[in-house]
Protein backbone atom coordinates (compact mmCIF):
# COMPACT_ATOMS: atom_id res chain seq x y z
CA UNK A 1 0.00 0.00 0.00
CA UNK A 2 2.96 2.80 0.23
CA UNK A 3 2.67 3.05 -3.24
CA UNK A 4 -0.49 5.20 -2.27
CA UNK A 5 -1.44 7.90 -0.42
CA UNK A 6 -3.72 6.69 2.06
CA UNK A 7 -7.12 5.74 0.48
CA UNK A 8 -5.99 6.64 -2.67
CA UNK A 9 -7.03 9.91 -2.92
CA UNK A 10 -4.55 12.75 -2.90
CA UNK A 11 -5.24 15.39 0.19
CA UNK A 12 -6.78 18.03 -1.66
CA UNK A 13 -9.66 16.20 -3.33
CA UNK A 14 -9.95 15.16 -0.04
CA UNK A 15 -10.03 17.99 1.66
CA UNK A 16 -12.95 19.38 -1.12
CA UNK A 17 -15.30 16.43 -0.72
CA UNK A 18 -14.81 16.81 3.13
CA UNK A 19 -16.27 20.56 2.73
CA UNK A 20 -19.32 19.08 0.50
CA UNK A 21 -20.15 16.48 3.13
CA UNK A 22 -19.97 18.56 6.20
CA UNK A 23 -22.35 21.15 4.46
CA UNK A 24 -24.32 18.11 2.92
CA UNK A 25 -25.11 17.17 6.72
CA UNK A 26 -25.77 20.94 7.74
CA UNK A 27 -28.44 20.70 5.10
CA UNK A 28 -30.06 17.40 4.80
CA UNK A 29 -31.23 15.76 1.81
CA UNK A 30 -30.15 18.50 -0.53
CA UNK A 31 -27.46 17.77 -3.21
CA UNK A 32 -23.74 19.53 -3.01
CA UNK A 33 -21.82 19.44 -5.92
CA UNK A 34 -18.60 18.24 -5.96
CA UNK A 35 -15.63 17.78 -7.87
CA UNK A 36 -15.75 14.40 -8.63
CA UNK A 37 -12.56 12.47 -9.88
CA UNK A 38 -11.65 10.10 -12.48
CA UNK A 39 -11.26 6.94 -10.44
CA UNK A 40 -10.07 3.70 -11.43
CA UNK A 41 -13.26 2.02 -12.24
CA UNK A 42 -15.91 2.95 -14.98
CA UNK A 43 -19.18 5.29 -13.64
CA UNK A 44 -21.83 3.26 -12.75
CA UNK A 45 -19.65 1.03 -10.40
CA UNK A 46 -19.77 3.24 -7.77
CA UNK A 47 -17.43 6.26 -8.04
CA UNK A 48 -19.54 8.69 -5.98
CA UNK A 49 -19.59 6.21 -2.86
CA UNK A 50 -15.30 5.14 -3.31
CA UNK A 51 -14.82 8.81 -3.17
CA UNK A 52 -16.98 9.82 -0.05
CA UNK A 53 -15.39 6.09 1.35
CA UNK A 54 -12.13 7.42 0.86
CA UNK A 55 -12.64 10.95 2.52
CA UNK A 56 -14.37 9.39 5.53
CA UNK A 57 -11.98 6.13 6.07
CA UNK A 58 -9.98 5.93 9.06
CA UNK A 59 -6.79 3.62 9.04
CA UNK A 60 -8.92 1.92 12.00
CA UNK A 61 -12.04 1.67 10.01
CA UNK A 62 -13.40 -2.13 9.11
CA UNK A 63 -14.72 -1.73 5.90
CA UNK A 64 -18.14 -3.77 4.37
CA UNK A 65 -18.97 -3.49 1.26
CA UNK A 66 -22.61 -4.41 -0.25
CA UNK A 67 -23.97 -4.97 -3.92
CA UNK A 68 -27.81 -5.85 -3.69
CA UNK A 69 -27.40 -6.57 -0.37
CA UNK A 70 -24.49 -9.71 -1.19
CA UNK A 71 -20.81 -9.32 0.17
CA UNK A 72 -19.57 -11.40 -3.31
CA UNK A 73 -20.38 -10.39 -6.56
CA UNK A 74 -18.06 -8.45 -8.71
CA UNK A 75 -18.91 -4.92 -7.80
CA UNK A 76 -18.52 -5.19 -3.98
CA UNK A 77 -15.53 -7.87 -3.69
CA UNK A 78 -13.58 -5.56 -6.12
CA UNK A 79 -14.06 -2.44 -3.84
CA UNK A 80 -13.59 -3.99 -0.98
CA UNK A 81 -10.23 -5.44 -2.59
CA UNK A 82 -9.15 -1.76 -3.63
CA UNK A 83 -9.63 -0.24 -0.29
CA UNK A 84 -7.88 -3.27 1.36
CA UNK A 85 -4.94 -2.51 -0.99
CA UNK A 86 -5.01 1.37 -1.09
CA UNK A 87 -5.72 2.08 2.33
CA UNK A 88 -4.65 -0.85 4.00
CA UNK A 89 -8.22 -1.19 6.18
CA UNK A 90 -9.79 -4.11 7.71
CA UNK A 91 -12.22 -5.67 5.62
CA UNK A 92 -15.59 -7.61 6.92
CA UNK A 93 -18.55 -8.73 6.19
CA UNK A 94 -20.15 -8.65 8.69
CA UNK A 95 -23.06 -6.27 8.96
CA UNK A 96 -21.99 -6.10 13.02
CA UNK A 97 -18.47 -5.95 12.79
CA UNK A 98 -18.27 -3.30 9.88
CA UNK A 99 -17.83 0.38 10.56
CA UNK A 100 -18.14 1.61 7.41
CA UNK A 101 -20.67 -0.19 5.05
CA UNK A 102 -20.86 0.85 1.38
CA UNK A 103 -23.51 -0.23 -0.21
CA UNK A 104 -24.81 -0.33 -3.18
CA UNK A 105 -28.59 -0.08 -3.70
CA UNK A 106 -29.57 -1.70 -0.09
CA UNK A 107 -29.48 -1.22 3.36
CA UNK A 108 -28.67 -4.11 5.67
CA UNK A 109 -30.88 -5.75 7.32
CA UNK A 110 -29.19 -6.10 10.56
CA UNK A 111 -30.14 -2.72 12.67
CA UNK A 112 -27.35 -0.27 12.26
CA UNK A 113 -25.85 1.27 15.44
CA UNK A 114 -24.47 5.13 15.74
CA UNK A 115 -20.78 4.21 15.56
CA UNK A 116 -21.37 2.67 11.79
CA UNK A 117 -21.73 5.61 8.60
CA UNK A 118 -23.58 3.80 5.55
CA UNK A 119 -22.28 4.83 2.67
CA UNK A 120 -24.86 4.75 -0.79
CA UNK A 121 -23.72 4.36 -4.60
CA UNK A 122 -26.14 6.79 -6.01
CA UNK A 123 -26.64 6.60 -9.98
CA UNK A 124 -28.83 9.45 -10.66
CA UNK A 125 -29.12 12.15 -7.14
CA UNK A 126 -32.07 14.13 -9.01
CA UNK A 127 -35.35 13.10 -8.00
CA UNK A 128 -37.29 15.35 -10.00
CA UNK A 129 -34.68 14.49 -12.76
CA UNK A 130 -37.52 12.35 -15.12
CA UNK A 131 -39.85 14.73 -14.13
CA UNK A 132 -37.66 17.73 -15.02
CA UNK A 133 -34.30 17.33 -17.59
CA UNK A 134 -32.89 21.01 -16.95
CA UNK A 135 -31.00 21.45 -13.94
CA UNK A 136 -31.73 24.82 -13.56
CA UNK A 137 -35.44 23.97 -13.03
CA UNK A 138 -34.96 21.47 -10.64
CA UNK A 139 -32.19 23.64 -8.64
CA UNK A 140 -34.80 26.12 -8.89
CA UNK A 141 -37.65 24.11 -7.73
CA UNK A 142 -35.75 22.37 -4.66
CA UNK A 143 -35.11 26.23 -4.12
CA UNK A 144 -38.85 27.14 -3.64
CA UNK A 145 -39.59 23.92 -2.07
CA UNK A 146 -41.76 23.36 -5.19
CA UNK A 147 -42.83 19.40 -5.37
CA UNK A 148 -45.87 19.38 -6.47
CA UNK A 149 -45.02 17.95 -9.96
CA UNK A 150 -43.63 14.73 -7.90
CA UNK A 151 -47.24 14.55 -6.50
CA UNK A 152 -48.96 14.34 -9.39
CA UNK A 153 -46.41 11.55 -10.69
CA UNK A 154 -46.90 9.59 -7.32
CA UNK A 155 -50.76 10.51 -8.29
CA UNK A 156 -50.59 9.36 -11.92
CA UNK A 157 -49.41 6.06 -10.77
CA UNK A 158 -52.59 5.95 -8.47
CA UNK A 159 -54.76 6.66 -11.47
CA UNK A 160 -53.00 3.98 -13.67
CA UNK A 161 -52.32 0.99 -11.25
CA UNK A 162 -54.70 1.24 -7.92
CA UNK A 163 -51.61 1.87 -5.98
CA UNK A 164 -48.08 3.46 -5.98
CA UNK A 165 -46.43 1.85 -8.54
CA UNK A 166 -42.76 2.98 -7.66
CA UNK A 167 -41.13 -0.18 -6.07
CA UNK A 168 -37.34 1.67 -6.21
CA UNK A 169 -35.69 5.37 -5.42
CA UNK A 170 -38.90 5.96 -3.94
CA UNK A 171 -39.02 9.56 -3.37
CA UNK A 172 -38.76 10.81 0.61
CA UNK A 173 -39.13 14.57 2.41
CA UNK A 174 -35.88 14.91 4.77
CA UNK A 175 -36.25 16.98 7.62
CA UNK A 176 -39.22 18.42 6.11
CA UNK A 177 -37.62 20.50 3.90
CA UNK A 178 -35.84 18.49 0.57
CA UNK A 179 -36.87 15.72 -1.41
CA UNK A 180 -34.15 13.29 -2.15
CA UNK A 181 -33.61 10.43 -4.12
CA UNK A 182 -32.33 7.30 -1.56
CA UNK A 183 -30.49 5.68 -4.64
CA UNK A 184 -32.25 2.50 -5.84
CA UNK A 185 -32.73 0.74 -2.56
CA UNK A 186 -36.26 -0.99 -2.54
CA UNK A 187 -39.03 1.02 -1.24
CA UNK A 188 -38.98 -1.80 1.40
CA UNK A 189 -35.67 0.06 3.13
CA UNK A 190 -37.30 3.38 2.80
CA UNK A 191 -38.52 2.82 6.76
CA UNK A 192 -34.52 2.12 7.48
CA UNK A 193 -33.44 5.88 6.37
CA UNK A 194 -34.37 7.31 9.81
CA UNK A 195 -31.41 5.56 11.46
CA UNK A 196 -29.18 6.23 14.32
CA UNK A 197 -26.39 6.06 11.79
CA UNK A 198 -24.53 8.56 9.55
CA UNK A 199 -26.32 8.51 6.11
CA UNK A 200 -23.80 9.71 3.04
CA UNK A 201 -24.87 9.74 -0.58
CA UNK A 202 -22.24 9.86 -3.63
CA UNK A 203 -23.00 10.26 -7.43
CA UNK A 204 -19.95 10.34 -9.09
CA UNK A 205 -20.91 10.72 -12.18
CA UNK A 206 -23.43 13.47 -11.46
CA UNK A 207 -21.18 14.93 -9.14
CA UNK A 208 -23.35 15.73 -6.24
CA UNK A 209 -23.07 14.66 -2.35
CA UNK A 210 -25.88 14.66 -0.12
CA UNK A 211 -26.79 12.88 3.91
CA UNK A 212 -28.66 12.06 6.49
CA UNK A 213 -27.42 12.87 9.92
CA UNK A 214 -28.94 10.06 12.33
CA UNK A 215 -32.19 10.51 13.94
CA UNK A 216 -33.24 13.13 11.03
CA UNK A 217 -37.21 12.55 9.85
CA UNK A 218 -37.18 10.91 6.84
CA UNK A 219 -41.15 10.81 5.33
CA UNK A 220 -41.50 8.70 2.17
CA UNK A 221 -43.74 10.77 0.26
CA UNK A 222 -47.66 9.46 0.05
CA UNK A 223 -51.39 10.45 0.28
CA UNK A 224 -53.69 10.26 3.04
CA UNK A 225 -55.99 7.64 1.12
CA UNK A 226 -52.79 5.83 -0.61
CA UNK A 227 -50.56 5.65 2.23
CA UNK A 228 -46.85 4.51 1.93
CA UNK A 229 -46.30 0.90 2.11
CA UNK A 230 -43.12 -1.00 2.43
CA UNK A 231 -43.63 -3.65 0.11
CA UNK A 232 -41.46 -6.88 -0.94
CA UNK A 233 -41.96 -10.02 -2.08
CA UNK A 234 -44.47 -12.33 -0.59
CA UNK A 235 -42.91 -15.76 0.39
CA UNK A 236 -39.70 -16.80 2.38
CA UNK A 237 -36.28 -17.31 2.00
CA UNK A 238 -35.64 -20.56 0.43
CA UNK A 239 -32.02 -20.76 2.59
CA UNK A 240 -32.76 -19.34 6.23
CA UNK A 241 -37.08 -19.65 5.78
CA UNK A 242 -36.94 -15.62 6.69
CA UNK A 243 -40.20 -14.01 5.86
CA UNK A 244 -39.28 -10.74 7.16
CA UNK A 245 -36.01 -9.63 5.21
CA UNK A 246 -36.08 -8.67 1.59
CA UNK A 247 -36.60 -11.28 -1.27
CA UNK A 248 -34.49 -11.95 -4.21
CA UNK A 249 -36.48 -13.90 -6.55
CA UNK A 250 -34.26 -16.44 -9.04
CA UNK A 251 -35.15 -18.29 -11.90
CA UNK A 252 -33.34 -22.25 -10.12
CA UNK A 253 -33.57 -24.17 -13.28
CA UNK A 254 -34.19 -24.55 -16.82
CA UNK A 255 -38.22 -25.65 -16.77
CA UNK A 256 -38.51 -21.99 -15.34
CA UNK A 257 -38.83 -23.20 -11.34
CA UNK A 258 -39.02 -19.63 -9.24
CA UNK A 259 -37.70 -19.50 -5.34
CA UNK A 260 -36.96 -16.33 -2.85
CA UNK A 261 -34.04 -15.63 -1.57
CA UNK A 262 -32.64 -13.08 1.38
CA UNK A 263 -30.83 -10.18 -0.57
CA UNK A 264 -29.03 -9.50 2.13
CA UNK A 265 -26.22 -12.70 2.32
CA UNK A 266 -24.94 -11.54 5.46
CA UNK A 267 -28.18 -11.86 7.33
CA UNK A 268 -28.76 -15.16 5.41
CA UNK A 269 -25.65 -16.25 6.69
CA UNK A 270 -25.96 -15.34 10.15
CA UNK A 271 -29.90 -16.60 10.42
CA UNK A 272 -27.79 -20.43 9.23
CA UNK A 273 -24.81 -20.46 11.40
CA UNK B 1 6.74 28.37 13.30
CA UNK B 2 4.88 25.66 14.49
CA UNK B 3 4.53 22.55 12.56
CA UNK B 4 0.88 20.87 11.35
CA UNK B 5 -0.15 17.04 11.40
CA UNK B 6 2.69 14.82 11.94
CA UNK B 7 1.36 12.09 9.49
CA UNK B 8 -0.81 14.35 7.01
CA UNK B 9 -3.14 11.88 5.38
CA UNK B 10 -3.93 9.67 8.48
CA UNK B 11 -4.50 12.43 11.03
CA UNK B 12 -6.81 14.54 8.97
CA UNK B 13 -8.61 11.25 7.89
CA UNK B 14 -9.21 10.93 11.95
CA UNK B 15 -9.49 14.87 12.43
CA UNK B 16 -12.11 15.10 9.48
CA UNK B 17 -14.04 11.97 11.58
CA UNK B 18 -14.45 13.79 14.17
CA UNK B 19 -15.55 17.05 13.06
CA UNK B 20 -17.59 14.84 10.60
CA UNK B 21 -20.03 12.97 13.75
CA UNK B 22 -19.78 16.64 15.56
CA UNK B 23 -21.59 18.02 12.66
CA UNK B 24 -23.95 14.94 12.23
CA UNK B 25 -24.35 15.23 16.09
CA UNK B 26 -25.07 18.64 17.13
CA UNK B 27 -24.22 19.12 20.62
CA UNK B 28 -21.68 16.18 21.06
CA UNK B 29 -18.32 16.96 22.19
CA UNK B 30 -15.22 15.73 20.53
CA UNK B 31 -11.48 15.92 20.54
CA UNK B 32 -8.76 16.79 17.86
CA UNK B 33 -5.78 18.56 17.93
CA UNK B 34 -2.91 19.90 16.45
CA UNK B 35 -0.16 22.18 16.48
CA UNK B 36 -1.65 24.72 16.44
CA UNK B 37 0.24 29.07 16.35
CA UNK B 38 -0.28 31.88 19.00
CA UNK B 39 -3.46 32.85 18.98
CA UNK B 40 -5.44 29.29 17.59
CA UNK B 41 -6.61 26.56 19.97
CA UNK B 42 -5.17 22.73 18.71
CA UNK B 43 -9.14 21.81 17.75
CA UNK B 44 -9.45 24.96 15.34
CA UNK B 45 -6.25 24.40 13.96
CA UNK B 46 -6.93 20.80 13.43
CA UNK B 47 -10.06 22.16 11.22
CA UNK B 48 -8.37 24.72 9.10
CA UNK B 49 -5.77 21.90 8.57
CA UNK B 50 -8.32 19.35 7.76
CA UNK B 51 -10.73 21.92 5.14
CA UNK B 52 -8.78 24.53 4.65
CA UNK B 53 -6.92 25.16 0.72
CA UNK B 54 -6.25 27.37 -1.93
CA UNK B 55 -9.57 27.52 -2.98
CA UNK B 56 -11.44 28.30 0.81
CA UNK B 57 -10.59 32.29 1.79
CA UNK B 58 -10.27 32.24 6.10
CA UNK B 59 -10.82 35.06 7.87
CA UNK B 60 -8.56 35.42 10.68
CA UNK B 61 -6.47 37.43 13.20
CA UNK B 62 -4.39 34.88 14.28
CA UNK B 63 -1.68 32.43 12.65
CA UNK B 64 -1.98 33.63 9.16
CA UNK B 65 1.60 32.95 8.36
CA UNK B 66 1.23 29.29 9.91
CA UNK B 67 -2.00 28.66 7.69
CA UNK B 68 -0.70 30.17 4.47
CA UNK B 69 2.25 28.20 4.77
CA UNK B 70 0.44 25.09 5.77
CA UNK B 71 -2.66 25.21 3.68
CA UNK B 72 -2.14 27.60 1.17
CA UNK B 73 -5.57 29.58 1.92
CA UNK B 74 -6.03 32.75 0.96
CA UNK B 75 -6.21 35.28 3.87
CA UNK B 76 -9.45 36.89 3.36
CA UNK B 77 -9.79 40.46 2.29
CA UNK B 78 -13.30 40.89 3.58
CA UNK B 79 -15.67 38.84 5.57
CA UNK B 80 -18.34 38.60 3.11
CA UNK B 81 -15.93 36.51 0.62
CA UNK B 82 -14.92 34.47 3.64
CA UNK B 83 -15.34 30.77 3.64
CA UNK B 84 -13.92 30.01 6.59
CA UNK B 85 -13.70 32.34 9.69
CA UNK B 86 -12.09 31.91 12.87
CA UNK B 87 -12.11 33.75 15.90
CA UNK B 88 -13.83 34.87 19.10
CA UNK B 89 -17.72 35.61 19.23
CA UNK B 90 -17.16 39.37 19.12
CA UNK B 91 -14.76 39.19 16.50
CA UNK B 92 -17.10 37.27 14.24
CA UNK B 93 -20.26 38.68 15.30
CA UNK B 94 -22.60 39.53 14.08
CA UNK B 95 -23.74 36.82 12.05
CA UNK B 96 -25.27 38.51 9.09
CA UNK B 97 -21.71 39.47 7.69
CA UNK B 98 -21.02 36.45 6.63
CA UNK B 99 -22.38 34.37 3.42
CA UNK B 100 -25.31 32.44 4.34
CA UNK B 101 -25.13 30.89 0.98
CA UNK B 102 -28.19 31.34 -1.98
CA UNK B 103 -31.35 29.84 -2.39
CA UNK B 104 -30.07 27.67 -5.29
CA UNK B 105 -26.81 26.77 -3.38
CA UNK B 106 -27.17 27.10 0.39
CA UNK B 107 -24.07 25.13 0.74
CA UNK B 108 -22.11 28.05 -0.75
CA UNK B 109 -22.12 29.07 3.25
CA UNK B 110 -19.77 30.63 5.81
CA UNK B 111 -18.40 28.06 8.44
CA UNK B 112 -17.72 29.48 11.55
CA UNK B 113 -15.06 28.54 14.07
CA UNK B 114 -15.67 29.88 17.33
CA UNK B 115 -13.68 29.83 20.13
CA UNK B 116 -15.45 29.38 23.06
CA UNK B 117 -14.39 29.66 26.88
CA UNK B 118 -16.33 26.83 27.45
CA UNK B 119 -18.30 23.81 25.84
CA UNK B 120 -19.86 22.12 29.39
CA UNK B 121 -21.59 23.39 31.52
CA UNK B 122 -25.93 24.65 31.00
CA UNK B 123 -27.16 25.45 27.67
CA UNK B 124 -29.74 25.89 25.69
CA UNK B 125 -32.26 22.88 24.16
CA UNK B 126 -31.42 21.74 21.01
CA UNK B 127 -33.67 19.79 18.42
CA UNK B 128 -33.39 18.95 15.00
CA UNK B 129 -31.17 16.50 12.80
CA UNK B 130 -28.69 14.61 14.51
CA UNK B 131 -30.17 14.78 17.47
CA UNK B 132 -32.50 12.08 18.75
CA UNK B 133 -34.29 14.09 21.59
CA UNK B 134 -32.44 16.55 22.59
CA UNK B 135 -28.73 18.16 22.99
CA UNK B 136 -27.86 21.14 24.92
CA UNK B 137 -24.71 23.60 24.23
CA UNK B 138 -23.56 26.70 26.13
CA UNK B 139 -23.86 29.22 23.30
CA UNK B 140 -22.12 32.81 22.85
CA UNK B 141 -25.20 34.53 21.73
CA UNK B 142 -28.85 31.93 21.35
CA UNK B 143 -30.89 35.01 19.75
CA UNK B 144 -28.74 35.68 16.61
CA UNK B 145 -27.68 31.82 16.46
CA UNK B 146 -31.80 31.11 16.44
CA UNK B 147 -32.31 33.89 13.96
CA UNK B 148 -29.59 31.88 12.22
CA UNK B 149 -31.12 28.87 11.91
CA UNK B 150 -34.72 30.78 11.34
CA UNK B 151 -33.21 31.32 7.74
CA UNK B 152 -33.09 27.79 6.87
CA UNK B 153 -32.03 25.97 4.54
CA UNK B 154 -30.01 29.28 4.31
CA UNK B 155 -27.20 30.25 7.04
CA UNK B 156 -24.23 29.40 7.98
CA UNK B 157 -22.87 26.64 10.12
CA UNK B 158 -20.53 26.63 13.50
CA UNK B 159 -17.97 24.95 14.93
CA UNK B 160 -17.42 25.65 18.52
CA UNK B 161 -13.67 25.11 19.67
CA UNK B 162 -12.39 25.23 22.97
CA UNK B 163 -8.85 23.90 23.93
CA UNK B 164 -8.69 20.26 22.26
CA UNK B 165 -12.59 19.58 21.81
CA UNK B 166 -15.04 20.64 19.57
CA UNK B 167 -18.70 20.33 18.99
CA UNK B 168 -20.65 21.65 15.86
CA UNK B 169 -23.82 23.47 15.50
CA UNK B 170 -25.08 23.63 11.96
CA UNK B 171 -27.62 25.65 10.89
CA UNK B 172 -30.42 23.22 10.86
CA UNK B 173 -30.33 22.63 14.71
CA UNK B 174 -33.72 24.14 16.23
CA UNK B 175 -32.82 26.07 19.71
CA UNK B 176 -35.28 26.86 21.87
CA UNK B 177 -34.57 30.05 23.55
CA UNK B 178 -37.61 29.46 26.66
CA UNK B 179 -34.68 26.90 28.23
CA UNK B 180 -31.85 27.05 29.95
Amino acid sequence: MTEYNFAYLDEPTKKMIRRAILKGLAVPGYQVPFASREMPMPYGWGTGGVQVTAACLVPEDRLKVIDQGADDTTNAVSIRAFFARVAGVATTTRTREATLIQTRHRIPETPLSPDQILVYQVPIPEPLRFLEPRETETRRMHALEEYGLMHVKLYEDIARHGAIATSYAYPALVNGRHVLDPSPIPRFDNPKLESPAIQLFGAGREQRIYAIPPFTRVVSLDFEDHPFEASKAEGACALCGATTSYLDEIVADDAGTRRFQCSDTDYCAERRA
Amino acid sequence: MQPAFADPPADAARAFRAVMEAMARPGTLRSVASPAPEGLSPAAAAVLLVLADQTTPVWTRAGRDWLIFHTGAPIAATRAEATFAVGRWDDLAPLTDWDAGTPDYPDRSATLIVEVPALDGPGHRLTGPGIETEASLPLPDPQALAANAARYPLGVDLILTCGERLAALPRSTRIDLETL
